[in-house]
């Protein structure tokens, strides 16, 4: 029974967590006193299920013991200062919003207020939306829990002294703001994709938190074409994770990966969904990465990727998104297209560039065309210095066995 | 409702080198601006360029020190400030984003939520 418990209380948090705080922040205004309630009412459950048995609807149970709790406790309080709280719930509820009435969408869009550092908005959405502890979002950021807990602090000083409000924004602005949403939540897949540091290639906690939170917007925004396009895109990348590692813990190249070991029902769902944000005029760019993310999906097989697709679907994306790692992308592309010395030639104008002088991407996609070429010396150069740049435990011991490769060649 | 402070922070220099043209489109601007703000504007005034300001610190001793110049020597300096009334942070960008100031390259506007003493 206690395990049964454990399990539905551990489930409930990953699926209820944030309609439990929503609603709880919706009823109060206060975000602080919201996840206080919260956290109680799951504490709570632990407690309480053992005795009286899961109940069915167990968000419902949540929300009502989180909700209760904070009444009494503005009560309490009312009472003490005898004066209003700050924020009272009339208030917080008006406002205009675009139809978009789910209380978790208030919660996700006041986390990613544009008024907000980019970090901040990244380590609120997790710590508020997904329920991730504190120590939890420090370590998907790589900082110590102290400066995470001082960044969550301010920012939640922020959206109550700036009084930021906890709303979706209005129907003219929500084209801006979902953007925004989007970055943060890209900006969680991407840590989980390929971790910053340490010893895995892959965080697969954070990858759950990102589709999870994507699932959640297609679910509240199910005609946005960018909302769409962003969730396809992770599921297509995230269709490849089983194969991206072998089970020594080696990192796979695509060329090398088991693709018996796709999850098909993701691609076609990631497929379906961008079939349809593409009929939108001006696909955003989550649909063209999403497309190129496809067009390795669809391979059969490694020699049967359709490389001139995907380096014209990056010439669009570099005229949309103008980033350089987009430009290294396609750089690399090219060589697949037309061989290591045209990818080469591709790279050689980023070398200059300050922001991708610490990539360690650049070095290794060099590294590789100059190896094709049995340019040897220069070779392991280029894999020192990928190495030298690197965090990832799995992506360093790749590139010391290709550099020892290089070595031995040249000897 | 809160109080917000406006602050409008430039270049000295352009702004005072603007053609009679800019100057009064950046005046009618301004005229907009408050127009679209209305009652919710408690106060805001243009102030004069930061060289003539006065700034003021004790030193160890607790004797007060003047000093020509402004409390921080920059390029961009404070060049007036509205002091403005709204229900939230959106309501001051958007009203703050009708100032010409955000506009000029130089210039831009810093929004500082006022700390209500009771």
């Amino acid at each position: 029974m206690t395990d049964a418990v454990g399990a539905a209380v551990a489930l409930a948090h990953r699926r209820e967590w944030a309609q439990v705080l929503a609603t709880t922040a919706q009823a109060t205004g206060d975000l602080d006193l919201a996840e206080e309630c919260a956290q109680d009412a799951f504490a709570r459950a632990l407690k309480t299920w053992p005795q009286t048995g899961i109940p069915d609807r167990p968000g419902a149970w949540l929300t009502q013991v989180a909700r209760n709790q904070a009444r009494d406790e503005l009560r309490r309080r009312e009472a003490f200062r005898r004066r209003m709280p700050l924020l009272v719930t009339d208030e917080a509820a008006a406002g205009p919003d675009a139809g978009l009435d789910d209380d978790r969408l208030r919660l996700i869009f006041t986390c990613c207020h544009p008024a907000l550092a980019r970090e901040a908005q990244a380590a609120l959405t997790l710590r508020l939306v997904c329920g991730l502890s504190t120590s939890e979002v420090a370590r998907a950021f790589l900082v110590s829990p102290a400066t995470m807990g001082a960044r969550i602090t301010r920012a939640k000083k922020k959206i109550a002294e700036a009084r930021i409000p906890y709303r979706a924004p209005a129907p003219d602005q929500l084209g801006a703001r979902v953007g925004v949403v989007l970055e943060v939540v890209q900006l969680i897949f991407t840590t989980g994709h390929t971790a910053p540091a340490g010893p895995r290639l892959i965080r697969h906690d954070l990858l759950d938190r990102a589709l999870d939170l994507g699932r959640l917007l297609h679910l509240l925004m199910p005609t946005d074409a960018e909302v769409s396009a962003q969730l396809a895109l992770m599921l297509l990348i995230d269709a490849r994770s089983a194969s991206r590692v072998g089970d020594d813990g080696r990192l796979l190249l695509l060329e090398e990966q088991d693709r018996s070991r796709w999850d098909t029902d993701q691609i076609n769902e990631g497929v379906a969904l961008l079939v349809r944000a593409l009929r939108h005029h001006n696909p955003s760019r989550y649909a063209l990465q999403a497309a190129i993310a496809a067009v390795h999906a669809e391979a059969k097989t490694w020699a049967d990727t359709d490389w001139p697709a995907i380096v014209a679907l990056y010439d669009r994306l570099l005229t949309l998104w103008p980033s350089k790692v987009v430009a290294l992308n396609r750089a690399a592309a090219i060589g697949m297209r037309d061989g290591p010395h045209a990818g080469l030639e591709q790279l050689d104008p980023l070398l200059a560039d300050p922001t991708l002088a610490t990539y360690p991407y650049l070095s290794a996609a060099r590294a590789d065309f100059l190896r094709q070429l049995r340019e040897w010396d220069k070779a392991a150069a280029a894999y020192e210095e990928a190495i030298a740049l690197t965090g990832n435990d799995p992506e360093r011991r790749f590139l010391t066995e290709r550099l020892e490769a290089v070595r031995r060649a040249s000897a | 409702m809160a109080k917000y402070m406006l602050l409008i922070y430039g270049d000295a220099e352009q702004w005072e080198s603007m053609t009679p043209e800019q100057g009064a489109a950046h005046d009618a601007a301004h005229v907009a601006f408050r127009d679209s703000a209305g009652v919710q504007i408690i106060g805001g005034h243009e102030l004069v360029s930061s060289p003539v300001a006065t700034s003021l610190r004790a030193d160890a001793a607790g004797d007060v020190m003047l000093t020509d110049g402004p409390f921080l020597e920059t390029k961009e300096a404070l060049g007036g400030y509205y002091l403005l009334e709204a229900d939230d942070l959106d309501q001051v960008v958007k009203l703050a984003s009708l100032l010409p100031e955000v506009r000029a390259g130089h210039s831009g506007v810093e929004i500082r939520p006022v700390l209500e003493h009771e």
